[in-house]
């Protein structure tokens, strides 16, 4: 992990109405890293990630993303990203290769680099007899995972997951992580959000954010020797307790 | 009773608080009414038009001052030759032409007869057809009083006699079929959406694991919009009759019982649809392509059945919406009474069967 | 028995569902069902609350018949399905006496069923469902659940999508709902929740891997799972599945969970092996066998 910043975001806000979501905050990620993005239920985690991600404008505050200022320069900025959720992962009624060509032509890919790119997928993820399947019969986990690399087809500086592993079996899900690893091995910034707690574990650095504010953010190390406990569940539990 | 009622206010609730659901329910009736009434109307109203009066006599002049004092037409130009026709109509400036043919009294005199062309721009079908009707009233007219001054004149004329509707008013037409329109939609549409939509959301799991019976929900669900549809139906009528002056010849009792039975037969379509979609837009689809289409298209509403091809007349026999506008038409206008439309009553009260038969036998206790 | 559960099959077109599952719950038990998505919780659920009905076998809900006896199910369960099924237009009170009504009783009626749970969420009782945050949609949901004293109560994946703290309240409310009798099969994907169960089922792909105690299904483990740890995570991994004798090797949170093949691992020896691989911080103990590596090792003998 190099000390280079990827994403820095200084006294960042964003109000509805009277109703402060996300108030002042401000952190760094730097390249490579896997930074973890937790918080509870309307603790402003989603809302946050809108911004960082250029499709939400903040009330105040500055975002850098990969060098570009989201306010300014939004598209460059989904240019350098790569972007999935767990809701939208894929078009269950096309195949496979089908889903790769389609996402790899709205980033720009060229035909060729196409190609190349989904022979490299499938070949990864040992989906070479069910490229022409359609991804609505795909398992979960396979979707999942597909939908991983299919938000990296463009070589993206960062990727953002948001609840990446949701209802996924354990051993999928551990499967998912290696994919993490190595990609962020590779020099790729991962920002993960996640309800499972010991995923946040996994991670570099760990922010955990409540009512609006970054509450904590060190590596779950040192976390979870600032509070005393075994867990980042813990820590969690501790943090979210102090502030009612 | 203390749960239907409960069901019905939570219903309500329901509707009050969706913006889009107010607007299909009290925007759209009135703006439709508003809109086929005033808007769109096969009535002429001071077209434009072009004289070519090659003649130039006093009788050619008379029978012009006649056209230009009616409210239909107005004369945009006069022009001189043949060759202008042409290219005032690529201008659009006009829809028809008059052209006198030369001496015209003097062919009137000695021939007993005279010839006026009437050329229009038919790219609008409709309108070239009432432009041509209008101008042979007015010239019929005319004839008529020159026959009575200069007996004696041997010509045969035709007569037409327009009954019910003598001033071709479409509004007349437009009231019994946007009422017809906004019923189904009301009534099968709304409804069915809304039976969906608490599958969608995952209440009607609930709902059915509940102690309520399957025949309780239905009931809840659909009793508002009975209310409201009469509501609609009544706001629809009052409108017609007091803005567009629209007669109720027959009786109002039988008027409203007649609706009532058709809101109940577009509300059993709307539970069948219900049974057969899964989500809000599966239902939405199925009323708009299934329901609302065939109701414009088959129902005489717009296009007269009478000139369709024989396999779309029998068709439409099978559409409830037809027999609705006969019967209201027959009881606005015709004044007709029950001994003349039980066999339409009979047809949609057989309908209505039907469908609630079928959606009761389709409508499944269980999610499958 | 509370829920008896007998070689119950149900299968979509050609898939199976779930696959001749059999389970009994006692009476005033919390069982769990503990799978991932696509083990089938939700369709076994279905079929215990009528709405669905099974290919094959037979299951009786508080005594009664789940096809025969359908109605009187209907009346003496409480049901809350995967996605919080509240009506989102509605406020929080008026879900509340809606769902009462609809059960033919009132919100006093049995306040005190509700009221531990209900005092949290009334301060918003005015408040669209749809307005909620995830963990107080999760309480009214409840709260309609419950409003009609029911004998059984069938929550499904109620914990999915909340965040750790609103879990922890919400799995205290079902160890007190518990004391006043109520029976409550729950279902979760979350491994860490099967503790709190008296007696979980754990399953996946429609078939049931293991029926115990989760004190039960620890102990009886006859693998022993070793925390491992060093500077770097991504090599280790990889170092770990390389080394000759591996049997799993799995994330877990901070460390690397490895189970050996052999009865007589030495944990010097991987040391080493781990020092040539120029490992540096390495750290190996024996683990605490939790549920979820129970869970993987099944799936994959099952596979």
């Amino acid at each position: 992990m190099s000390q280079e910043k990827i994403i820095e975001v200084k006294n960042l806000s964003k109000k509805f109405g009277s109703f402060t979501a996300v108030d002042n905050i401000s952190f760094d990620v730097y390249k490579g890293e896997i930074f973890g993005f937790l918080g509870a239920n309307g603790a402003g985690k989603t809302t946050a990630m809108k911004m960082l991600i250029g499709i939400s404008r903040p009330t105040s505050g500055e975002v850098t993303v990969a060098g570009y200022d989201v306010k300014t320069a939004a598209e460059m900025v989904k240019k350098s990203i790569g972007y999935m959720s767990q809701r939208f992962s894929m078009y269950d009624d096309l195949t496979i290769k089908e889903n790769i060509t389609f996402f790899g032509g709205i980033y720009g890919l060229s035909r060729n680099k196409i190609k190349e790119k989904t022979a490299q997928l499938v070949s990864e993820l040992g989906l070479e007899d069910a490229v022409d399947k359609l991804v609505g019969d795909l398992p979960l986990g396979w979707k999942q995972k597909l939908s991983f690399s299919v938000a990296l087809l463009h070589e993206p500086k960062i990727v953002f997951l948001d609840e990446p592993t949701g209802g996924v079996d354990p051993i999928t899900r551990r499967q998912f992580w290696e994919m993490i690893y190595a990609e962020a091995h590779k020099g790729t910034t991962i920002f993960v959000t996640t309800h499972y707690m010991d995923e946040a574990e996994y991670c570099d650095r760990v922010s955990i954010m409540v009512e609006g504010h970054i509450e904590a953010l060190d590596t779950p190390k040192n976390l979870k020797q600032q509070f005393n406990v075994e867990s980042m569940n813990d820590v969690f539990l501790k943090l979210a307790r102090n502030v009612e | 009773m203390k749960r239907f009622i409960g069901f019905v206010t939570k219903e309500f609730y329901h509707i009050f608080r969706d913006k889009r659901s107010m607007f299909i329910l009290f925007g759209m009736p009135i703006a439709q009414i508003m809109l086929f009434g005033f808007a769109i109307t096969n009535e002429i109203n001071n077209v434009n038009i072009a004289i070519l009066d090659k003649s130039k006599d006093t009788k050619t002049q008379k029978i012009i001052n006649k056209i230009s004092a009616s409210k239909y037409f107005y004369i945009e130009q006069e022009i001189s030759s043949e060759y202008q026709i042409e290219s005032i109509f690529k201008k659009g400036k006009v829809k028809a032409v008059l052209v006198f043919e030369n001496h015209f009294v003097k062919n009137l005199q000695t021939q007993k007869q005279a010839k006026v062309q009437v050329i229009t721009d038919a790219t609008d079908p409709n309108i070239a057809n009432t432009i041509t009707n209008y101008v042979n009233a007015i010239l019929q007219n005319h004839t008529q009083e020159i026959n009575n001054t200069n007996q004696p004149a041997y010509q045969i004329q035709t007569q037409t006699q327009l009954y019910y509707n003598p001033e071709l008013k479409s509004v007349f037409t437009f009231v019994p079929g946007v009422m017809t329109v906004i019923l189904m939609l009301v009534s099968a549409m709304m409804t069915s959406i809304s039976i969906t939509r608490e599958k969608e959301l995952g209440t009607m799991e609930v709902l059915l694991v509940s102690p309520l019976n399957p025949l309780q929900v239905i009931l809840g669900k659909v009793f508002p919009y009975i209310f409201l549809s009469i509501i609609n139906a009544t706001v629809i009528v009052v409108l017609g009759v007091f803005v567009f002056g629209m007669p109720i010849e027959g009786s109002i009792l039988l008027l409203a019982f007649e609706s009532i039975l058709f809101i109940i037969t577009a509300l059993s379509l709307g539970i069948l649809i219900s049974t057969l979609s899964n989500s809000q837009q599966t239902a939405m689809m199925i009323s708009l392509m299934g329901l609302m289409l065939p109701v414009i298209i088959l129902s005489g509403f717009i296009f007269p059945l009478s000139s369709m091809p024989l396999p779309l007349q029998v068709i439409s026999n099978i559409i409830p919406a037809k027999w609705f506008i006969i019967i209201i038409k027959a009881i606005m206008l015709k004044g007709a009474s029950i001994e003349i439309i039980w066999k339409e009553t009979l047809i949609l009260i057989g309908m209505t069967l039907f469908f609630i038969v079928l959606s009761i036998k389709k409508y499944k206790i269980r999610l499958e | 028995m509370s829920i008896q559960v007998q070689n119950i099959s149900k299968s979509y077109k050609d898939n199976f569902a779930i696959a001749a599952v059999s389970f009994d719950v006692k009476e005033g038990e919390i069982f769990g069902l503990i799978g991932p998505d696509g083990a089938g919780k939700t369709t076994l659920f279905r079929i215990l609350t009528t709405l669905l009905l099974a290919n094959e076998g037979t299951a009786t809900v508080a005594g009664f018949d789940v096809v025969a006896d359908y109605k009187s199910i209907r009346r003496s369960i409480g049901y809350m399905p995967g996605k919080f099924s509240l009506y989102q237009d509605l406020t929080v009170a008026e879900n509340l006496s809606f769902f009462a009504t609809i059960f033919g009783t009132t919100l006093e009626e049995n306040y005190d069923v509700i009221k531990e749970i209900y005092v949290q969420i009334e301060p918003f009782k005015d408040r669209r469902a749809g307005a909620l945050s995830g963990g107080m949609k999760q309480k009214l949901a409840l709260c309609c659940a419950l409003i009609h004293k029911p004998k059984v109560l069938f929550l499904d994946e109620p914990t999915t999508g909340v965040d750790p703290v609103s879990r922890k309240e919400f799995w205290d409310m079902l160890k007190r709902l518990q004391q006043r009798g109520i029976t409550i099969l729950v279902s979760t994907p979350y491994m860490d929740e099967a503790a709190l169960c008296d007696r979980i089922a754990l399953i996946q792909k429609g078939a049931v891997l293991k029926i115990d105690t989760p004190e039960n299904i620890i102990s009886k483990y006859d693998k022993t799972i070793y925390d491992v740890r060093t500077k770097n995570t991504h090599q280790l991994i990889q170092d770990l599945k390389e080394y000759p004798s591996q049997y799993s090797v799995y994330a877990f949170g901070e460390y690397i969970h490895y189970c050996d093949k052999t009865d007589d691992f030495n944990s010097i020896e991987l040391e080493n092996y781990l020092k040539q691989r120029n490992h540096t911080e390495i750290e190996i103990r024996v683990s605490k066998t939790s549920i979820e590596d129970i869970f993987m090792d099944l799936t994959t003998l099952n596979q």
